[in-house]
């Protein structure tokens, strides 16, 4: 269940930047594979984002996965939208789409580097 | 307790008949899996409904029991 303080708190974060990942530990030190995964894409893009720890909050680690209505972390949010878990992120950078998703939403993203 | 390819196989395919199933155990341990499903269920639907179908066929053990298997769907057009 999510609660009320836990849902706003969640809506806060994802409308406090216009991309948002949802993840265990920081971008600087992530504290999982996928998470980490979901980082290097997004540093790689050069796409600015804010990182919400969600080790420091239980709440928030499980009301995420309500309010989503996904099982697992890391998520990513951008403009308020959800656009995926690490697989997606990962399928969508291969296939360039994440870049041309992010260009459509007005957010600068370098170009997905040649199949390196 | 880890699960074992074939279970997740036999979950997929009883929530999806008629779909592809392939399934790469990444380390062996039972808990690190890749799985790329092609199924006609997906055709006209986005990569996160296309998941969420096959996180429901898992029935919650996504993230509970399942804490690493990587997801490739592939949608068989009609």
């Amino acid at each position: 269940m999510l609660d009320d303080q836990t849902k706003s708190r969640i809506e806060s974060e994802i409308n406090s930047q216009d991309v948002v990942l949802f993840m265990k530990g920081t971008p600087v030190f992530p504290q999982c594979g996928f998470s980490a995964a979901v980082v290097g894409v997004l540093t790689h893009l050069n796409v600015p984002f804010r990182g919400v720890n969600v080790l420091e909050d239980d709440a928030v680690r499980e009301g995420i996965k309500v309010f989503t209505d996904w099982p697992t972390i890391p998520q990513l949010y951008v403009k308020g939208e959800f656009v995926g878990g690490c697989d997606i992120i990962r399928e969508m950078y291969e296939t360039g789409e994440l870049t041309e998703m992010f260009n459509t939403r007005g957010i600068d993203a370098a170009p997905q580097a040649l199949n390196s | 307790m880890a699960m074992l390819a074939e279970e997740i196989r036999a979950l997929i395919l009883e929530a999806l008949p008629n779909s592809e199933v392939t399934i790469e155990d990444l380390r062996g341990d039972g808990d690190h899996y890749s799985c790329h499903i092609r199924s006609k269920a997906f055709a006209g639907k986005t990569r996160v409904q296309q998941h969420k179908i096959v996180y429901e066929a898992l029935g919650g053990r996504m993230g509970n029991q399942l804490h690493a298997l990587a997801i490739q769907t592939t949608p068989i057009e009609e």
